[in-house]
């Protein structure tokens, strides 16, 4: 994945009923981890992977995130909740 | 243990539709008192807001038809500022390119146009009326305008075998989900079982289909299959259980926890005209009487395979159409005493011959 993006019509929100991060799409609510909510965020099919890695990284001090990051778009590649905006 | 907070409000805006589907889940008395007066623009509104209140996420604009109503632009608008992911649940043949530019303006999030075949002459044969060529340029102006788009398909005997030209029809529409909805027997679906009812052969072969199409479609497509309850030896968790996630408002105000429940007797449905959304999630009789486990009977109370926090009993307006008691465990769990209901109706006789919906008054219903 090069330069992901939400699927057409995933919409991110705080849900400030339940005090939780939700990736909204059709039918259904993703419930995501504060840093996963933050990672999507940067996911706007400009940014590549290791652009989205390193703005991440400049948040934790400068810790190594790429792999995560990597991780974390893959699985969700694979639920077809990201695609690739260069694809 | 307080209750758990709802995800989905499902705004049944109205029960009229230019469709006659012989399959409708809306109630046969349609046309009758119960439903004339439907709900104001601030009724659902407020109603919006308080879903939203009580943890509700998806907004599902369903009906009937829902681009019946007049203020549907309004709606839509209140639904985004009220914090909901909003879906339109129609069967297309009014969706113009000009109204679903509307629609996205006011902050639609998603649309599902349903088809009855992918044959236009099956479809319109089905719907009772010419429909496939404006369902196809509803699908196709909602992807132009860039919505995530939902086919749906319900299925039944007079379809079954066309699996394959769906799945195919969805694909060229650029859709991203396609609902394989299985018929279920509630309101006009009822009086048409013998003509819907599939036979073991179809559903096996329309799984395969699905199954080859998944594997060389992947995550672009996600297609909902869901077997018929009838073809099942344990039940599915009826709404995600009585209560748990979903609250259904009727046109007329009524709120139910499914929306087959209207069918049930003795339970009185609050509406929403005279009470809050907090109220009846929380505190009302239809709302509260069959959640959780308390009220089960045997042998669910005992079950043998301890599956009470799984499938909360099955369908409790199928429990009541098969055995006469709402309370009573699904038939189609094969621990219940009527399980050989729901067998029996697979071997039923079986006719090709409709019955349409109506908005008319009929003799007898
Ligand atoms: S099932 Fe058919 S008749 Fe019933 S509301 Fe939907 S489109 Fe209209
Ligand atoms: S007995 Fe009740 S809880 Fe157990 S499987 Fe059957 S329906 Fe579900």
């Amino acid at each position: 994945m090069n330069r992901p993006r939400l699927v057409d019509g995933a919409r991110l929100q705080y849900d400030d009923v339940r005090e939780e991060h939700l990736l909204l799409i059709p039918e259904g609510a993703v419930r995501l981890n504060a840093t996963a909510a933050q990672v999507l965020e940067l996911c706007d099919g400009e940014r590549s992977l290791e652009e989205i890695a390193a703005a991440l990284s400049q948040r934790y001090a400068g810790a190594d995130v790429a792999d995560d990051v990597r991780e974390m778009l893959g699985g969700m590649g694979e639920r077809g909740l990201v695609v690739d905006a260069a694809a | 243990m307080p209750p758990p907070r709802p995800y989905t409000l499902v705004a049944e805006l109205s029960y009229q539709c230019p469709l006659h589907c012989p399959y409708c889940s809306n109630p046969v008395d349609i046309a009758g008192d119960r439903y004339r007066a439907e709900l104001e623009t601030e009724h659902w509104t407020r109603v919006f807001r308080e879903a939203r209140a009580l943890g509700v996420v998806q907004l599902a604009l369903t009906g009937g038809e829902p681009m019946l109503r007049r203020d549907l632009d309004e709606l839509v608008a209140a639904g985004r500022a009220g914090g909901l992911y909003s879906t339109l649940v129609t069967a297309g043949t009014l969706l113009t390119r000009e109204r679903a530019e509307r629609l996205k303006e006011a902050g639609l999030d998603h649309v599902q146009v349903s088809i009855q075949s992918p044959d236009p002459e099956e479809n319109d044969r089905i719907a009772g009326i010419r429909s496939f060529e404006k369902k196809i340029a509803a699908a196709r102006a909602a992807r132009e305008l860039g919505f995530p788009l939902t086919i749906n398909c319900v299925l039944h005997r007079q379809n079954l075998d066309q699996i394959e030209e769906i799945l195919l029809l969805t694909e060229e529409l650029g859709a991203q989900r396609l609902e394989l909805a299985n018929t279920q027997y509630y309101g006009w679906a009822v009086l048409n079982q013998q003509a819907l009812i599939p036979t073991r052969a179809q559903l096996e072969r329309g799984e395969e289909a699905v199954q080859r199409f998944r594997a060389r479609v992947g995550p672009r497509i996600t297609v909902l299959w869901v077997l018929p309850d009838y073809y099942e030896d344990l039940p599915k968790p009826c709404m995600g259980g009585w209560g748990r996630s979903t609250i259904v408002v009727a046109p007329n105000g009524e709120a139910l926890p499914c929306q087959a429940a209207a069918t049930i007797p003795g339970v009185e449905f609050p509406n929403v005209r005279d009470h809050s959304l907090n109220w009846i999630w929380n505190a009302s009789d239809a709302f509260t009487r069959f959640r959780g486990t308390d009220w089960m009977q045997e042998p669910c109370r005992s079950c043998p395979l301890g599956r009470q926090e799984e499938d909360w009993g099955g369908c409790r307006c199928q429990a009541l159409r098969l055995t006469g008691d709402a309370a009573a465990t699904d038939p189609v769990c094969k621990f219940s005493s009527h399980h050989d209901t729901v067998v029996g109706a697979r071997e039923a006789a079986q006719t090709d011959e409709l019955t349409y919906r109506t908005m008319r008054r009929q003799a007898g219903v």
